[in-house]
Order: C-alpha cells, then sequence, then structure tokens
C-alpha cells in the first residue's frame, strides 16, 4: 500500500498517513465554519474508535493518533469517509470573550507588512480586525493556543518567511487566513498586530487552556500606536 | 534524594511523555531516546514510564543523598562515582552520599540517569516530564541548576553488576550499522510529498542532510540544497507527531522532536518511523543523516527488533533478578 492512503484534490476528503501511529483526515474544500462544525463532529465520532489514542483537530482537519499501527490504514480511512459523508454538523454554544488590543507599537510591529499586503491603511486594518467576531476553531501549536476562524479576507496576510525569534504571548496576530493570541513566548511565523495582556493556559487551572473549542471572540481597541 | 552538584543547560527531568492533552496544545515532551529510558527501567525493576534526569550538556554531577540503584544510558562516556568507573548500560549501586560524575559522551548525544523508583517530581497534567516551552512538569517547569535537590522514593538498592547491550549493537538499520558521522533512518513519504518538484523528491532522500547548531528537543534543523515546492502554498495548520519532516520556505527541512509543537503548518514532505526515532536522539550536531524510504508495512515491521530488543532485556533481567534473590536467601515477593 502508499503511504498517501488517499490524496485528492477533488471534493473527497484527503487522507494520509503521518509515519505508522497516525492518520490526517483534510476536509475538501474551504475553510468554513460549515466545514469545521463537520471536522468537531468527526472528531466526536473517532474519539469513540478503541484504536485511537489521541485527536488534534486542526483547521478543517483532524489527526488521529493511534495505540498501535492499524492493521488497515484502508479501513480507517474508510470508516473517516462515510462518517464525513453522513454525520451532521456539530454546533458548539461557545462562551463569548471581549478582549482588549493595544494594536500596533513595538509589539505589533507586523501591522505595517498587514498594511501593505492589503492595500489598506493601518487604521482600516484595525477596524476590519475588530470587526469580526471570531470563532475558536482549534486549540494546539503552543498550550492552550486557539485558532480564530473569522479573518477578514482582505487582511488575510501569508506567515512570515522569517519567523520573528522571541514573540511575547499575548500577541495578537495573523497568518494566512488564521488568526489568534500567541500563548508563549517565542519564535513565531504569524504577522503581529497588536498585544493583550490574557494568559491562555495555566496548567494549574482546571481546565488548564483558557479557551475551548466553539468559543467566540471580539476584539476591542484599547489603545492605537502607529 | 538527589542533590545536583554540577549542570549546563536544558539537562531535565522526563518521563516517557505527557500523551492525552494535544487537543489542548500541550506537546508530549518525554524523554528524546525512549529506548534508552525503558532499558533503564526494565534494567532497575521500574514502571516503564518512571522519570530520569536526561542530560543534554556535559559534565553532569549529583550526589545520592540516600543508597540506591542506578544505571546510566544513551551514551557512552566516562562515568564515575566516587571516582571508580561505572560502564553505562550497567546498573551499580550508590551509597549514601556517594558523587556521581557523567563527562561528555563518547558515542551518542542524550544521556539518561535512571534510579530504582524513578525520579519523583510532581505529576503535572499526567505526566512528570518538563515542559519547557510551557515552564511546567519536571522540576518547576524548568532545566536542572546546581543544588537543586530530587526525591527519590525506590526501594534500598537490590542487585547489581548487570547490564544490557546497548541498541546500536544488537539494531541494524535499513543500511547496516551507523557511524558516528552517519545516521541512516527510515521516513515515510507524508501529505504533501506531491507538491514538491521530482528534483526536490529525488534529493530528499539522496542528500547527506547535516544537523545544524539550531536543533533542540523541539527538533533538529538540517541543511542541504534546498528542497522546493511545485508552488508556493499556505497550508491550513495541522496536527504534528515526532518525526514529522517539515520544509520551511527556506527549502531546509525540520525533523519535529519530543519538544515538537502539536500543530504546525509547514508542508510535510515525510515522516521518520518510530522505530529510529531514538537514533535521531542519539545524533549530535553536525552529524548527517540519510533518509531511506520506506513503506506503511516496512515502517510497521521495523518496530519488532525494538520490541524484541526490550522483551529479551525483560525476561534476561527478571530471571537474574529473582537467582540473585536466591542466591542471597531473599525470598521472591519480598521488596527488598
Amino acid at each position: 500500500m502508499k503511504n498517501d492512503v488517499e490524496r485528492d484534490t477533488g471534493a473527497a476528503p484527503a487522507i494520509s498517513m503521518i509515519g505508522t501511529r497516525a492518520m490526517l483526515f483534510e476536509a475538501p474544500g474551504d475553510f468554513t465554519m460549515a466545514h469545521q462544525r463537520r471536522i468537531w463532529a468527526l472528531m466526536d465520532a473517532a474519539r469513540a474508535r478503541p484504536d485511537v489514542r489521541e485527536l488534534i483537530p486542526g483547521v478543517t482537519n483532524l489527526m488521529l493518533v493511534f495505540s498501535a499501527p492499524p492493521a488497515s490504514p484502508e479501513a480507517v480511512a474508510e470508516w473517516l469517509r462515510h462518517a464525513w459523508d453522513t454525520l451532521p454538523e456539530r454546533h458548539i454554544e461557545g462562551r463569548l470573550f471581549e478582549i482588549g488590543v493595544r494594536y500596533g507599537g513595538a509589539l505589533g510591529e507586523d501591522l505595517a507588512a498587514v498594511c501593505a499586503h492589503a492595500g489598506l491603511p493601518p487604521q482600516e486594518v484595525i477596524s476590519i480586525h475588530h470587526g469580526s467576531e471570531y470563532t475558536v476553531c482549534a486549540i494546539g501549536s503552543a498550550p492552550g493556543f486557539g485558532y480564530l476562524h473569522g479573518l477578514d479576507p482582505r487582511i488575510a496576510t501569508p506567515r512570515k518567511t522569517v519567523p520573528s525569534l522571541n514573540m511575547q504571548a499575548g500577541t495578537v496576530i495573523i497568518g494566512g487566513m488564521q488568526a489568534g493570541i500567541s500563548a508563549l513566548t517565542g519564535p513565531n511565523g504569524w504577522n503581529s498586530i497588536g498585544y493583550t495582556e490574557l494568559r491562555l493556559f495555566d496548567p494549574d487551572r482546571q481546565p488548564p487552556a483558557l479557551f475551548a473549542v466553539g468559543d467566540r471572540i471580539r476584539f476591542y481597541p484599547e489603545s492605537i500606536e502607529l | 534524594m538527589i542533590t545536583i552538584l554540577e549542570t549546563s543547560a536544558l539537562n531535565t527531568v522526563q518521563d516517557l511523555g505527557r500523551p492525552g492533552y494535544r487537543d489542548l496544545g500541550v506537546g508530549t515532551s518525554g524523554v528524546m531516546d525512549p529506548l534508552a529510558l525503558q532499558v533503564g527501567n526494565i534494567l532497575l525493576g521500574n514502571e516503564v514510564d518512571d522519570a530520569c534526569i536526561e542530560l543534554q550538556t556535559y559534565p553532569f554531577a549529583l550526589r545520592f543523598d540516600a543508597a540506591t540503584s542506578f544505571v546510566v544510558t544513551g551514551i557512552d562516556a566516562v562515568i564515575e562515582l566516587d571516582g571508580l568507573t561505572i560502564l553505562p548500560w550497567m546498573v551499580a549501586t550508590a551509597a549514601a552520599g556517594q558523587e556521581l560524575r557523567v563527562g561528555p559522551p563518547r558515542k551518542g548525544a542524550r544521556g539518561y540517569i535512571c534510579v530504582t523508583g524513578g525520579i519523583e517530581v510532581p505529576v503535572v497534567l499526567g505526566s512528570r516530564s518538563t515542559q519547557l516551552r510551557g515552564g511546567f512538569g519536571g522540576l518547576d517547569g524548568r532545566p536542572l541548576e546546581a543544588g537543586d535537590t530530587l526525591e527519590i522514593t525506590g526501594a534500598p538498592p537490590e542487585v547489581s553488576g548487570y547490564g544490557a547491550l546497548p541498541p546500536t549493537t544488537v539494531l541494524d538499520t535499513v543500511a547496516g550499522q551507523d557511524d558516528s558521522k552517519l545516521i541512516h533512518l527510515r521516513a515515510m513519504t507524508a501529505t504533501d510529498y506531491g507538491l514538491f518538484t521530482p528534483e526536490a523528491q529525488e534529493r530528499l532522500w539522496n542528500t547527506q542532510w547535516r544537523i545544524t547548531p539550531q536543533s533542540n528537543r523541539v527538533g533538529y534543523r538540517l541543511t542541504g540544497e534546498p528542497l522546493e515546492l511545485r508552488h508556493r502554498v499556505e497550508l491550513r495548520s495541522y496536527g504534528v507527531v515526532a518525526g514529522i519532516v517539515q520544509v520551511p520556505p527556506a527549502g531546509e527541512p525540520i525533523v519535529q522532536l519530543a519538544d515538537a509543537n502539536t500543530v504546525g503548518g509547514y508542508p510535510r514532505i515525510a515522516t521518520v518511523i518510530e522505530a529510529d526515532l531514538w537514533r535521531l536522539a542519539q545524533a549530535r550536531i553536525g552529524t548527517r543523516i540519510q533518509l531511506h524510504e520506506c513503506s506503511f508495512e516496512q515502517g510497521v515491521a521495523a518496530m519488532r527488533p525494538v520490541n524484541a530488543y526490550l522483551d529479551d532485556l525483560r525476561m534476561m533481567v527478571a530471571h537474574y533478578r529473582a537467582s540473585a534473590r536466591r542466591r542471597t536467601g531473599v525470598k521472591s515477593g519480598d521488596k527488598a
């Protein structure tokens, strides 16, 4: 069997093995909330499988980590395809977080690059950014980091070729079509546009992550420094 | 108790890792070389997941404040207990007050100091492993420093003077034995393999990639002629496991390892199979690695000799400990 269980660019999901104990399911089509809700439904269904040890929902994709290499990856892929085709979307009534942002300045130094990419003045990029409501699609990359859906395509900006080496935790960022708030201080390839004091993760808190999948976020400008 | 006398950056407490929290963005952490920790724990009659001290920088010295059996695995190095030479991969017994010193490795990169009963740090989110990025687990979520003390709760020493053959002498690679300059690793093609140019696909397998100094427990950055995509892509963030080989825009691959992020966004060209990850953990900066393409079935089959090695060791240790107990008149079932 090939390592790629199925890799199709058409309307069918793409399913591939990542090593011998992980399988990636990628939804076809655009990054929409409808697709993400179907990923959440798939995640719930996959949780009941005895061979699944961990599930990592991504952005319109889902990684399954098995406790042992599957006897037949094809059979698992077939099960996933069937579940994807038949499961209803999973709607989550998340909490609403209203988050104050200090836009621009040293901690939002990529605001200029976002403006240049969007061809818009900074005031407009900022107002577009806090004009949307975002949904937490997935948690990952760093402890408590939430991938946010809802970024206006006008300010979508590709990840940087050279990552920042020491981006502060709490930096408000844009990476491609994705929005977020950095959870840890460290290297980061997304574009920084502002900063918030929020602490996204505390191992001694229950639950440790502030955001959960399905939560909604509204940003508002606390200050703007251009 | 153990007191750390001498250490430098990045030596930490680790166990087999912290599964189950990836969906909160918490990576698994755990030892870079899970085989070396398992050997240490088997030799000592520990639980498979008991915690150890992972050494990445040397020299390292500690004092055992209580008698314990211990073993240093993972590397070949000058190891001394109060100045007397101790062999790696061999169980030894220390009396209270004795000092252990581990010098720089002659072979391998990461050393594991295992003690009877394991290192007792608090369990955070299901594991004793240090999560350096998150700043939790292990000893206050940080590397060890001189003057630190670690609890050990194991029973008083039992038997010692026996050991294991290092995995490098037992387990062949696809290309025979590794040497210290070139390490052979098997890898499966991954999700985005087809997005790379045919030249890049060819080059992945034919290049001797060198491990750069920008390498750590998160991942190894490799250098060689860059791998090009057919066209630039912006991928949606997806789950990451150790072994995954990502290619950032500059074209030089990164192999994600124990402290990898749970989610990433760069194109994935291949995955180093689980059976060979310990070899990578023991590869030093500057070492070259050669990737060999393998199928899913070959990747699964490659775990068999690894598991057989551990099973044989488990059996040998059980026999040896039982017979040693009989010799000394200790009834089996007695804890001491």
